[in-house]
């Protein structure tokens, strides 16, 4: 398994073609208290830069971006009763698509985790 | 002016209790403390919370008849209004829109104005231009500071007894840790509560008795806007702005009987006008069904797709526990109970017209 990190705060955790994808804590407190999640349904594709979600907090909806090419094969379901999940556990129970990855060439644009360290620096 | 954002007196303790600042209308105010603005927001309608808003213009205004001369600009009655006592007005213009709204408080041998922050540079103009023979004077060396929340009373009492007796809409000037501050007993937030003007050297210390009580937390900007949302209070530049009449914005309640009979101010042919037959559209409260929330400019349509308006403020209402939001609609569908949809990033989601306020006001009668 290899975690990498997107420069719009996501991260993508990999094991062989499926990627499992949320946002990360510094979004979380960035956002603030999330109180809702649009989430797109399994079967939908995008490409990489592609809308595929929108995540409110008190103070604002922000978009959330594909990271790579794919479908996605799983939703996490428990995010829409409990949207709060996002600022409890971002980068574990509150994952938030898992996805099928079509270009795996494209994880090689994202960063890992000490350079997504520095990123937010 | 300087492009730099204002501080208040209290900015080092906004970042003392870990404040996040950010600009707004020019001054680098906190948007919420750790707590975060649903748990500021919920301390508020339990217990008390301060928030700094020394960032609104405070103003007094000196001279012969000034409630009179003052008239010419509002629509409100403030010629009978009593020393020591307060009410909301606004500055209407030649279309009678709204120019901003305002707190005006009989002190006395002067009137006590507290205007909004992003309109200070066009209300002070606007009432020294058209206030004849009245002295002008905007108040810099001031904090002002609200104590909100049914718990209020009992933070603000233990330092000033004076304030326990108080009622909703009264003003008094009083002794708070050995210095003279003007206290008002009301707000924002549909709670209970004051206002308080404090001299700049002394609203650090003061802020910080406040705060000393167990049940007062600091709050901010995000949590001021979710309670004043709740409580089906305008915010001016959102809900109010210079093209809403006073009618259309259901603030009939602030034109008094005899404004309305006899005019006499900016607008009145059209605002007398819009009590006589009516208005074609109304700002009502709008509760989304679902769990998504819609802002400030989403469409609301009927059930038959015809749109019928748009909401001007909306968000999440920590006490209500959803979405909440208002805004404009036709007055033919302006009826609680009425069921709508709100366009969110191209969707309908289904919403309903309430009377507002979505929390009931808790204030000292």
């Amino acid at each position: 398994m290899t975690i990498y990190f997107s420069e719009e705060h996501e991260w993508v955790s990999v094991e062989g073609d499926i990627a499992t994808i949320g946002i990360t804590t510094h979004a979380a407190e960035a956002l603030g208290e999330v109180v809702f999640i649009e989430q797109q349904d399994a079967g939908e594709t995008f490409d990489k830069g592609d809308e595929i979600g929108v995540i409110e907090s008190v103070k604002a909806a922000s978009e959330l971006y594909a990271p790579v090419d794919g479908e996605i094969t799983e939703v996490n379901g428990i995010l829409t009763d409990e949207p709060a999940k996002l600022n409890e556990s971002p980068e574990a129970d509150a994952w938030i698509y898992k996805i099928k990855i079509t270009d795996a060439s494209q994880l090689d644009d994202l960063m890992d985790a000490d350079g997504y360290k520095a990123f937010i620096a | 002016m300087s492009d730099m954002p204002k501080r208040t007196p209290l900015y080092d303790l906004h970042v003392e209790l870990g404040g996040k600042m950010v600009d707004f209308a020019g001054w680098e105010m906190p948007v919420q403390y750790p707590m975060g603005i649903m748990g500021e927001h919920k301390h508020c309608r339990e217990k008390a919370a301060l928030f700094d808003v020394s960032h609104m213009g405070q103003v007094i205004l000196r001279g012969e008849n000034v409630a009179e001369k003052l008239e010419a600009l509002v629509p409100s009655a403030l010629t009978a209004l009593p020393a020591g006592k307060a009410r909301y007005t606004f500055f209407t213009n030649e279309n009678g829109g709204i120019m901003d709204d305002l707190i005006v408080s009989n002190a006395g041998d002067h009137l006590f104005v507290v205007v909004n922050a992003s309109m200070r540079h066009q209300d002070i103009p606007h009432m020294t231009a058209n206030l004849e023979g009245v002295e002008v004077t905007e108040i810099f060396d001031r904090a002002l500071v609200a104590v909100q929340g049914p718990k209020a009373v009992d933070v603000v009492g233990a330092l000033c007894p004076a304030a326990v007796e108080m009622k909703f809409m009264e003003t008094i000037v009083a002794d708070i840790l050995g210095t003279e501050c003007r206290i008002s007993r009301l707000g924002y937030t549909g709670e209970d509560g004051y206002e308080i003007s404090i001299p700049e050297d002394k609203a650090d210390e003061i802020s910080r008795a406040f705060l000393g009580h167990d049940d007062c937390e600091p709050a901010g900007l995000g949590a001021r806007d979710s309670l004043r949302l709740e409580a089906g209070l305008c915010l001016y530049g959102n809900d109010i702005d210079n093209d809403t009449s006073p009618v259309e914005a259901s603030l009939n309640w602030a034109i008094q009987k005899r404004r309305r009979e006899d005019g006499g101010f900016p607008g009145d042919t059209r605002i007398l006008k819009d009590f006589a037959d009516g208005t074609g559209r109304k700002l009502v409260g709008i509760k989304p069904l679902g769990r998504a929330p819609a802002r400030g400019g989403v469409e609301v349509q009927s059930e038959d797709g015809t749109t019928i308006g748009s909401i001007t403020s909306g968000g999440f209402g920590p006490t209500v526990g959803g979405p909440v939001a208002m805004g404009y609609v036709t007055t033919a569908n302006a009826v609680p109970g009425e069921k709508v949809n709100l366009i969110v990033r191209g969707k309908a989601q289904p919403a309903e017209i309430i009377k507002l306020p979505f929390v009931q006001q808790n204030y000292k009668r």
